[in-house]
């Protein structure tokens, strides 16, 4: 199979605007002949939808939540990048292009990234448009802020809740777009399955959430929206729900998936309490703009968060600090979470549990005083004091890493179709942009560039040439897909064993943490491909669902969709093994330089790692689509 | 701790339902109320009972997904949301209730959760503005003073949880209904549609059948975003100014 990425022809900065000419456009009154099937409802999602109808095409959408206000695009803290340079501080579209290929540790296509940074722009102006309340200076301008060590103040917010506001201005973009008639919106419905006829992506399986009912739809043209894979570990900062089904049985019916070991994992999350924790939040990492993180320099096993103040100056390791001198604290959140792994695993991290470092305010404190800190934090540490019960005015905060983001995500090409013709992945649920790792204020801007502004484009150029005929739900191919979605459901309730769908994923995911989380080596990741295998074949054996198939059963909901994280899990090991180089946020323990920093290898590895599926228990088969920076020179990051 | 939990069980819309008493002997003050809600469910299944089922998503008080009606008060004894409640808010040795979001216009699907559908139908009928994606003014073109930007923030804030409705003796929807004609009623962007707006947001609200407002103030005590109810003031404002001066009025001569 040739990968074909699409990237024009021509000078970066005019890739897009000649291939938006090169475009085919589909005739204003003939889209409302199409149907494009949109799954899932974030940023990528609703933004797409809501666009698409107003096109006039003719949109279905679908949602597992109760309604598409609740996708986890919803939580994102921080804000969002746009070039608008308002601040004069020497910011451009260029710039943002280079610090996001270089953030991805030139991992990413340049093509790509250079859209998304020209189209950023526009992304502001509609979110305004749409009242999207972002945060003002007393001039009544919108107010920017630097963000995850970005060197230009380029970065849009609404207080911490970016995400929500962006999410809820899309939402109603589509609401209004439902009022209309033009998106049918399906809530509380999951996808299980995509449907190809004659070699196009021509509908979805999904089942009723309530009702169990299993249902096929029909459309010209079908767009994944469903966002990442990080609750493969059990434990990350994702909502419960979110899951790799769509994404992952989209794989298996031929779209290949990209990079799938590529992680972020955050450095400042608040630690596991114990083996009941279900989820892990995360706190902004602006907290380590004063925070100063340290252990101390002997073990101190237990070590409470009320007791640091015993420990005194010349016994503890700032070691971020000692470490990189000139970035300290401040350090990519790779950095600073393989560092925080590195001292626990010595025997120094703190708390219960010991898988937890301190971030401690005191120097700040005594240096501003209460009310400045107060003022800059006041909310996080209210929400620390809340889940933690400590108050990190009176004693360090304790923080760990935690699985935050997935840069990988099925293959598109610069249309953002996956090699399934009509089948497109938008947002994070694509490989796209990011690279190896993604910037902090990064992900909504993809989301919101790839709903709002690119399908838009490249959907009409794929349907231009596509028949205005429906094709009917009754052909073999839905038939045969829905009987497929329906046995693999009753297997599931029937096989009545011993442990419940979270003792599995529990197991999975101690297992991804353990071996493919934070820093990697070959022999780990061979042992966890065994114990993954084990899990899954005791998995189809022993799990235990109650109730049935046709009923609201959301033991059953998490069964399917732990069982495809399984198969998930063994290809991001395969691709970490495969991927013998440290980049990004993948730290190969074989490719570090002589002070243990991560070594990247531009020689063997600039490449898209896309794997084809071949058939259940057959190994995936690699494909590399080559990177070719033809503007910007690869340089090895340093922040010592 | 232990804890003894009183829990409304039903098994589909149409079943009566009724409470169910559990014992829980191993629970800690460090979880979550919803990760002591999981331990139940595995110690149910575990003995061939099936799970108590609630909504839940992102468990960091955002998404709005969960609920839970618990000893008397929507989200619990804290002004949060129940996800992000933890067990050291309750006594050792305690009961605790837990019920579903009691309103008519939020129908039990199954135990715990609720069809808060109404809410959507609410949004979908005037909750935006219409603006098509493209061809929209740089974002610098509309100035807003910090002061109303802040203040539509404040109302934009709503997580859509409905325990508002569920606080409410009357089952009102007044206090989320505000919240979105506030925003859009103070930004500038909202001001063309702004009558026919709340006009119809209000008109959405009736027909789903939730409650009038008695001014008991139950909501903004319990929103887990404290929302304030000068944004029922305000929506009552918008809604006699927009009846008595609507667009359609005057541009029928005002007949």
């Amino acid at each position: 199979m040739k990968l074909d990425s699409k990237i024009p022809e021509g000078p970066l900065a005019e890739k897009w605007t000649k291939h938006k000419f090169n475009l085919k456009l589909v005739n204003p009154a003939n889209k409302r002949k199409y149907d494009v099937i949109v799954v899932g409802t974030g940023l990528a999602g609703a933004s797409a939808a809501a666009s698409l109808a107003e096109l006039g095409y003719d949109v279905k959408a679908f949602c597992f939540q109760d309604s598409p206000r609740r996708a986890h695009s919803i939580a994102a803290q921080g804000g969002i990048n746009a070039a608008k340079n308002y601040q004069n501080d020497g910011d451009s579209v260029y710039r943002l292009f280079y610090d996001t290929i270089k953030g991805g540790d030139y991992r990413a296509r340049e093509g790509n990234v250079h859209r998304l940074a020209e189209v950023s722009v526009n992304i502001i102006d509609q979110c305004v448009a749409q009242g999207v309340p972002f945060a003002r200076e007393y001039g009544g301008l919108l107010a920017n802020r630097s963000f995850g060590g970005a060197q230009v103040s380029r970065t849009f917010y609404a207080r911490g809740q970016t995400g929500q506001q962006l999410l809820l201005g899309a939402y109603s973009a589509m609401n209004r777009q439902i009022a209309n008639g033009k998106v049918k919106m399906y809530n509380r419905t999951e996808m299980l399955d995509v449907v190809i006829v004659d070699g196009k992506a021509r509908g979805i399986i999904t089942r009723d959430l309530v009702t169990g009912k299993i249902e096929a739809h029909s459309g010209h043209a079908v767009l994944l929206c469903t966002g990442g894979y990080g609750n493969v570990f059990y434990l990350s900062t994702n909502a419960k729900g979110s899951n790799v089904t769509a994404a992952w049985r989209a794989h298996k019916k031929g779209a290949l998936f990209g990079n799938p070991c590529y992680t972020q994992i955050h450095p400042t999350c608040i630690p596991v309490s114990g083996d009941h924790q279900s989820k892990l939040t995360l706190m902004s990492e602006s907290l380590r703009n004063d925070g100063r993180v340290w252990v101390p320099k002997t073990a101190h096993p237990g070590l409470k968060a009320k007791d640091a103040a015993n420990i005194p100056e010349s016994e503890r390791d700032y070691f971020l600090e000692r470490r990189y001198p000139s970035f300290g604290n401040l350090v990519p959140r790779d950095v600073a979470s393989r560092n925080a792994k590195m001292v626990c695993d010595e025997g120094r991290g703190v708390g219960a549990t010991g898988l937890a470092v301190f971030l401690d305010f005191s120097d700040a404190i005594k240096r501003d005083g209460k009310k400045t800190i107060e003022a800059k934090y006041g909310n996080l540490f209210d929400m620390y004091q809340q889940i933690t019960g400590d108050n990190p005015y009176e004693a360090p905060m304790m923080i760990f890493p935690a699985v935050h983001y997935t840069m990988g995500g099925l293959w598109v090409d610069y249309n953002l179709m996956t090699t399934v013709p009509g089948l497109y992945a938008l947002g994070e649920a694509n490989f796209s942009d990011h690279g190896a790792n993604r910037l902090g204020a990064s992900a909504l801007m993809q989301g919101l560039a790839d709903g709002y502004f690119v399908i838009p484009y490249t959907i009409g150029d794929y349907l231009a040439g596509m028949p205005y005929e429906k094709v009917s739900t009754d052909k073999p191919e839905f038939k045969e897909a829905i009987e497929q979605a329906t046995n693999r459901l009753n297997t599931l309730v029937n096989i009545n064993g011993n442990k419940t769908v979270d003792e599995f994923h529990r197991e999975l995911g101690l297992a991804m943490w353990e071996y493919c989380g934070m820093s990697r080596n070959e022999a780990g990741l061979k042992t966890a491909k065994q114990k993954i295998q084990s899990i899954r074949e005791e998995f189809w054996k022993n799990v235990k669902i109650l109730g049935g198939a046709n009923e609201l059963n959301m033991e059953l909901e998490k069964a399917n969709r732990v069982a495809d994280f399984m198969e998930l899990g063994e290809l991001m090991v395969d691709d970490a093994l495969s991927r013998a180089e440290s980049c990004g946020g993948h730290f190969r323990e074989e490719s570090a330089t002589e002070d243990g920093e991560a070594k990247r290898n531009d020689e063997q590895f600039a490449y898209v790692s896309a794997w084809e599926y071949k058939g259940d228990n057959q190994p995936e088969v690699l494909h590399k689509e080559e990177l070719v920076f033809e503007n910007v020179k690869l340089t090895q990051r340093s922040y010592k | 701790m232990k804890v003894t939990l009183k829990i409304w069980r039903q098994k589909n819309a149409s079943d009566k339902g009724g409470f169910k008493t559990y014992q829980l002997d191993h629970a800690s003050p460090d979880m979550s109320f919803l990760e002591m809600l999981d331990v139940l469910n595995t110690e149910l299944i575990k003995k061939g009972e099936e799970p108590v089922h609630f909504d839940h998503d992102c468990r960091e008080g955002i998404c709005g997904m969960c609920s839970l009606y618990i000893n008397g008060r929507p989200h619990g004894p804290l002004q949060t949301t129940t996800c992000q409640l933890h067990m050291r808010s309750f006594k050792d040795g305690e009961t605790i209730t837990i019920e579903p979001w009691r309103a008519k216009s939020f129908p039990v699907i199954k135990d715990l959760i609720v069809d808060r559908s109404a809410f959507d139908r609410i949004q979908q009928a005037g909750g935006y503005v219409s603006v098509n994606t493209g061809g929209v003014p740089d974002a610098n073109e509309i100035p807003i003073p910090k002061k109303i930007a802040d203040e539509a923030f404040d109302a934009a804030t709503c997580i859509g949880c409905g325990a508002c409705v569920a606080a409410c003796k009357n089952a009102s929807a007044m206090l989320f209904v505000s919240a979105k004609v506030s925003q859009f009623a103070l930004l500038p962007q909202g001001k063309p549609e702004r009558k026919e707006r709340v006009e119809k947001m209000v008109a959405q609200m009736d027909a789903e059948g939730f409650g009038s407002c008695t001014n008991t103030k139950a909501c903004e005590a319990e929103c887990p975003k404290g929302i304030s109810v000068t944004n029922i003031a305000r929506l009552n404002r918008e809604y006699y100014a927009a009846v008595a001066s609507s667009y359609e009025w005057q541009v029928g001569g005002g007949e």
